[in-house]
């Protein structure tokens, strides 16, 4: 069936339809009367031990030269203590460069590298004893900085760039030119829940795992590779996590492998879960990056040559970093076009935590420096900073990316950023805004509009393929697996909601299933927004094979034609006349030996990438949103309050309208935290001190502004054949407070007109005073 | 002497006679009752995942107020009725905040979930029709949610909190409110042995003569610092000795000097008292942890603990404050600012008990400002906290109080400022900078994770010159970005 006669279906039959609707997520219910099991919540079998971690905390890097570990033995409670040594396989737990070991005994490379595990009778004697090691590392000079890494030259992955045109010719013939460099601070995720894993050993060596895990197929490949064992022997089980973020995408191996490990050693039931402070310090986070650009433009602001360097922090091994910084470069020109451009990006190797995915992948840092890049021009012609962005966005004849891909839908965008800025009266409240600033001295707003352009698709080709398992049951009712995972964003319920449509049965027939390796297996992490995209349309396909077969039954056993036969409703619909019930045709299937279970298998159409060459479509689509902020801050003290946000964002078609807002808005604020209150600040040693929400500080209630709108773009919908013909929505809001940013940018502007703001990200309190100071001093960027 | 702790759990009485001495109330829900509907986020009173409502009669009142129960210890609930998120939903279904939750989409992953339906269901027992947004947000500041974006749930507390009550809790509000005084006794409670125990002595020589015998044991008030040692330094404090239960230790009142507050009332209850003095105390303590932690933290506590840090400290020396210290030898009273000896240093006696802080009033011409600086607006530990006391004569300062936390090893004045101020004029910002150049050189602040030495230093003068611009300045409330201070009968006099 096409999408498009689904759709109208969908309209005609919006009462019993579960597309379209905003339902509550599926276990919304559980949630509030605290009846969703999370790993850490389920039954324990008798005898199951603890797992926690053992590491040096004296240095960031270098030389072991004692591991004693002999009080930590005898310490009460303690059952086994294990050691590299003690890994049946392979020592490792990357996701793919093979350069992340799960514990290492001769040097460590980063503050918090794992030595040793320790099982005991409870998780606290556990973690007592990890206490009562003593570890000496000969402590090496530590690179920890982007800035420090940049000084020894020492990455973790060969460079790349973007080109075209002669960008360097360029800017030296402009008119205008602009140079600008800013530093972008990383991020915890603070997923809610801490990392987990329980294992459970089995009869013939087999290992059940339930990981809080994004991956699950790349956790049962780190176990089966650290047991030393088949992957067919490792089944991993996730039903839910609390909370992810790119967080539990490659990070999630280790704490399973210990988990695992434990458990083929003691041949006990072992539970991993970090103690926060640990979760913090020893997992992954947002790289980091030391910016600095240039530009070339003309007295409107019309870029002509761009030159940006995009260094970041990787920490000591590769991890996902590849993927990431190319997407930190993929997003470099947000909505902009470039002529000219060379996009160059480094990726630094320092002894810290090896950075990891988080929502937006690099993307938003590319995105801000493009965003940072246009205030600059403004600033410096005096223009308003929206018209400097309207002047470059992507037009006819001015489409192509500095990949190659062209910007189909250019005019959604410009259309989408006219619809706001007329919505949020930008034009007034700039007005209000210059006569405030105009009348106070210690208090100054500034306000910003600012766009996202997100390319949606995982840029590794093979990740784009998703399976799915679905089953009729003869009293009609719908067991769903898929190969997605359940983080809070409601994928299983829009997939729950797709089936239900494909299918013609009620939600409530739809039964909703752990993601599990042994159903749906080789599954791709459920990351880079596509959860949806990729395992929606698994799903309807596994349906569309079920329905085929049962519209081919009925046709012959009621001799009429195939396409006069539809599931609606619970009913068996033929020539528009309910017949009997879905539950009825099942029996009579079943019966009549129709198979009433399929797989279904997708694989994302369209795209193509050839790295080396830098060309191709790596992205399906794009996902187009907007948003302006206003803010308030104080000179003397550089505090700032968010007075008002304005968001509108383009989902498509919406699967779920409640949900999609929920993911708007909570992106928005996580990504608010990141560019505001939430600073990573490492000591002197390498040590990350602010390992914990008491000095890490993510945004509570009274930091989303009073004034909080968001809406979703009335779109025609997705042109490109998504399912049901909607948009990805997990990271690109994540981008859109980029425009607060540039609000605290603009309100310190306006403390000498023509001076670039000397602002790093976060901009917390401390950072704005700075800025402040620098620019009543006159001190240029 | 009782020999075991007693509370109200699902409208019966439970007696524990054996337990650690540090187990954690969260410990207990989740490892010995499996209730694991509350959720582990942080264990250090930060998420707010752990929060359980408690319970307990007020003058007479049942009040529910919630409490981050990963750092609360089991003994302190003695006497209390013990209400997790598991208990909230009955035959009827769901309780009202939990259906509006359910209703207005307020959980996403739903891990913090179960710890803001018990913050919302004691902001419903609090029954104050008229919550507007800056409210709920105030509630619910120790409950941190990755996901939401907090916005659904903010609507979900506006939804259910503000029309009335109509729940089980508060059918059943005269039986539990029996309950809870059948189960308060004027008995000592002691759980354990001479080795090890959780003791929480109802009569106050009781105290001091345990304490005499146990210099070892750890006082616990409001556990707010002590629950981190024991969850995250991983302390073994095996002699507990609990402030709570002491008859007279937290009371408050008020005579012709000031407030005396008794040592180990709660921020919560503390705040009603000082709030009278000045406004600006009430603007700070409304952000000092969050509800979770006022609830259980007291200001003897934040005192005692010898901080840095602390946000009480430089406020009441500010303001002159003098506190009372008590042992088995006997009583002694002296300034605050005097107990704080050095970084880590405390006048205070090994068996001494810090029983009372006695706070003056503001005397004409007296005019107090507090300012806290930190990252995030809402629980955030300072990066500078400010205080100053201007005595202001016909726009000439006479007088001056300065304290500051965050820029020294310990809550300090500001001695030089307070001297160089004398004689500048409000309405002539260059006579403030003898001043502000005398505030530079006062401090040698730190640089470490919450800011630089380099900021606190420049925020400091900062925070003088804007208590002088809000003096001098009638429109005084457009100086803040937030956190605006209730206006003053007489601040507008100052000129
Ligand atoms: C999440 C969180 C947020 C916080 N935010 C802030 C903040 O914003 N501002 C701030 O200032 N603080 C903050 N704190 C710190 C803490 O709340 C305070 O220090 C609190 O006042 C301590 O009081 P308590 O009753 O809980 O002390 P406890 O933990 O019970 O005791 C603290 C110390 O004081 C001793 N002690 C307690 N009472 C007495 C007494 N009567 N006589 C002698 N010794 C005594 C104890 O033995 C112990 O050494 C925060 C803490 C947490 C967990
Ligand atoms: S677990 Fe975070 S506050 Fe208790
Ligand atoms: S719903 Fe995930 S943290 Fe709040």
């Amino acid at each position: 069936m096409s999408t498009d006669l689904l759709e109208t279906r969908v309209a005609e039959n919006n009462q019993l339809q579960a597309v379209g609707q905003p339902h509550k997520h599926d276990s919304a219910r559980k949630h509030v009367s605290g009846k969703a099991t999370y790993i850490d919540d389920m039954i324990e079998p008798v005898g199951t031990l603890h797992v926690a971690p053992g590491y040096s905390t004296a240095a960031a890097c270098g030389r072991i030269t004692k591991i004693d570990l002999a009080a930590v033995r005898a310490a009460p409670g303690v059952v086994a203590v294990l050691e590299a040594g003690d890994i049946p396989g392979v020592n490792d737990c990357s996701p793919a460069m093979g350069d992340d070991p799960v514990l290492v005994s001769e040097r460590i490379a980063f503050h918090g590298q794992l030595i040793f595990l320790i099982v005991a009778q409870t998780r606290l004697q556990a973690r007592k004893a990890a206490k009562l090691a003593h570890i000496d590392v000969q402590a090496e000079a530590a690179l920890i900085s982007v800035a420090d890494a940049l000084k020894a030259d020492q990455t973790v992955l060969p460079d790349y760039e973007f080109r075209r045109g002669s960008p360097e010719a360029k800017l030296e013939r402009a008119a205008h030119t602009v140079r600008s460099s800013f530093a972008l601070g990383g991020q915890e995720h603070f997923y809610l829940e801490g990392q987990v894993a329980f294992a459970f050993p089995g009869e013939d060596g087999d290992m059940t795992v339930h990981s809080s895990t994004q991956h699950p197929t790349e956790v049962q490949h780190t176990v089966a590779k650290v047991l030393g064992v088949d992957e067919a022997e490792v089944t991993v089980e996730v039903r839910r996590m609390g909370g992810a973020f790119g967080g539990k995408e490659s990070q999630a191996n280790q704490w399973a492998a210990l988990a695992a490990l434990a458990a083929h050693a003691t041949g006990r039931p072992c539970k991993c879960r970090l103690d926060r402070d640990d979760d913090m310090i020893l997992t992954g986070k947002r790289h980091d990056f030391l910016v600095d650009l240039d530009a070339g433009y003309d007295g409107t602001g019309k870029i002509e040559a761009v030159k940006i360097n995009l260094n970041s922090r990787c920490g000591h091994s590769a991890d996902l970093s590849l993927g990431i910084n190319d997407r930190a470069m993929f997003h470099a020109d947000n909505s902009y076009y470039y002529t000219d451009l060379t996009i160059r990006s480094k990726r630094l190797k320092t002894n810290t935590v090896s950075n990891t995915a988080f929502r937006g992948f690099g993307g938003p840092q590319g995105m801000f420096a493009a965003e940072r890049m246009m205030d600059a021009i403004a600033i410096k012609l005096g223009l308003d900073p929206l018209d400097v962005r309207k002047v470059n966005f992507y037009r006819e004849g001015e489409n192509t990316t500095p990949y190659g891909q062209p910007v189909e839908e250019h005019e959604l965008l410009a259309t989408l950023v006219d619809q706001l800025e007329a919505s949020c009266a930008y034009r007034a409240r700039r007005k209000a805004v210059e006569a405030f600033n105009a009348e106070n001295k210690v208090l100054k707003k500034g306000i910003a509009l600012t766009p996202v352009k997100f390319g949606i698709s995982f840029t590794l080709r093979h990740l784009n393929q998703a399976g799915a398992l679905v089953h009729l049951y003869r009293d009609g009712s719908v067991h769903l697996n898929h190969g997605g995972t359940e983080m809070g964003q409601g994928l299983y319920q829009k997939v729950a909601q797709i089936t239900a449509t494909e299918m013609g049965v009620p939600l409530s027939k739809v039964k909703i299933t752990a993601t599990n390796t042994s159903k749906v297996a080789n599954t791709s992490p459920t990351a880079a927004s596509s959860g949806t995209d990729l395992n929606g349309m698994a799903a309807a396909i596994a349906c569309r094979e079920i329905v085929g077969r049962l519209k081919a039954f009925v046709a012959e056993r009621f001799d009429v034609s195939e396409t006069d036969i539809e599931f609606l409703d619970d009913q068996v619909f033929i020539s528009g006349e309910a017949k009997f019930s879905i539950k009825k045709l099942a029996q009579l299937a079943y019966e009549n030996r129709i198979h009433l279970s399929s797989s279904g298998f997708y694989k994302t159409p369209k795209i193509i990438w050839d790295r080396d060459k830098v060309e191709g479509r790596p992205f399906f689509y794009f996902s187009y949103g907007a948003s302006c902020s206003e803010v308030l801050i104080d000179t003397l003290t550089g505090e700032m309050k968010v007075e008002r946000v304005d968001v509108l964002h383009d989902v498509g078609k919406s699967l779920n309208p409640a949900l999609d807002i929920g993911q708007i808005e909570g992106g928005f604020v996580q990504g608010m935290g990141w560019l505001t209150s939430e600073e990573l600040w490492f000591d002197d040693v390498g040590r990350l001190r602010t390992h914990a929400p008491s000095t890490y500080k993510i945004p509570t209630a009274s930091d989303v502004p009073e004034e909080f709108n968001v809406s979703l773009f009335e779109s025609e919908g997705n042109p490109e054949e998504t399912i049901y013909r909607s948009k990805a929505v997990g990271e690109p809001p994540l981008m859109l407070p980029i425009s607060v940013f540039c609000a605290i940018n603009d309100a310190i502007a306006s403390l000498n007109k023509g001076v670039l703001p000397k602002l790093d990200a976060p901009a917390t309190p401390e950072a704005i005073l700075n800025a402040v100071q620098a620019i009543k001093r006159g001190e240029v960027d | 002497m009782r020999k075991a702790i007693r509370f109200l759990r699902k409208g019966k009485v439970v007696e524990l006679d054996q337990f650690e001495p540090t187990t954690t109330l969260l410990d207990y829900l989740r490892l010995s009752e499996r209730s694991t509907g509350t959720k582990e986020g942080c264990g250090e009173g930060d998420c707010g995942a752990c929060t359980i409502a408690i319970g307990r009669l007020r003058n007479g009142e049942l009040v529910y107020e919630p409490v981050n129960s990963c750092i609360l210890l089991l003994g302190q609930i003695d006497g209390c009725e013990l209400v997790s998120v598991e208990d909230l939903e009955g035959p009827e279904g769901l309780h009202p905040v939990q259906q509006a939750l359910f209703e207005l989409h307020g959980s996403q992953c739903g891990f913090c979930t179960p710890g803001f339906v018990m913050s919302l269901f004691t902001l419903y027992h609090a029954n104050k029709p008229g919550l507007s947004r800056a409210d709920v947000n105030e509630w619910i500041a120790g409950n941190l949610c990755r996901c939401t974006g907090y916005r659904p749930i903010v609507d979900a507390a506006l939804e259910a909190c503000c029309s009335g009550l109509n729940d089980a809790f508060s059918a059943r509000a005269e039986q539990t409110r029996e309950a809870l005084e059948a189960l308060h006794d004027e008995q000592d409670v002691l759980v354990g042995e001479d080795a090890g125990f959780f003791y929480a002595p109802a009569n106050f020589q009781s105290l001091l003569d345990t304490y005499a015998e146990h210099p070892d044991a750890t006082l616990v008030s409001g556990s707010t610092d002590v629950g981190l040692w024991i969850t995250k330094h991983l302390r073994d404090l095996p002699k507990i000795i609990y402030l709570g239960r002491v008859i007279g230790l937290g009371t408050c009142y008020e005579d012709e000097q000031g407030i005396r507050l008794g040592a180990s009332a709660s921020y919560a209850v503390a705040e009603e008292f000082l709030k009278t003095i000045d406004p600006d105390l009430d603007v700070v303590m409304s952000r000092i942890g969050s509800k979770q932690v006022r609830a259980s933290g007291t200001v003897g506590g934040n005192i005692a603990n010898g901080s840095p840090i602390g946000d009480m400290p430089p406020m009441l020396i500010a303001l002159g404050a003098e506190i009372e210290l008590q042992s088995n030898r006997g009583r002694r009273n002296l300034p605050l600012e005097h107990f704080f000896i050095d970084y880590g240093k405390q006048d205070i006696a090994e068996n001494e008990v810090l029983t009372s802080i006695s706070v003056p009033r503001l005397k004409s011409g007296e005019h107090f400002r507090a300012y806290k600086i930190s990252k995030r607006f809402d629980q955030d530990i300072s990066a500078v906290m400010a205080a100053f006391c201007l005595t202001v004569k016909d726009g000439v300062v006479e007088h001056a109080r300065m304290a500051f936390g965050g820029m020294a090893g310990v809550p300090k004045r500001a001695g030089g400022a307070e001297v160089a101020i004398v004689g500048a004029r409000l309405d002539e910002p260059d006579s403030w900078v003898h001043a502000l150049s005398a505030l530079e050189r006062d401090f040698s602040p730190l640089t470490d994770m919450r800011a630089s030495g380099a900021y606190r230093q420049k925020v400091a003068c900062s925070l003088l010159e804007k208590a002088l611009l809000e003096l001098s300045d009638q429109s005084a409330a457009s100086m803040r970005v937030h956190g605006q201070r209730a206006p003053v009968f007489g601040d507008a006099h100052v000129n």
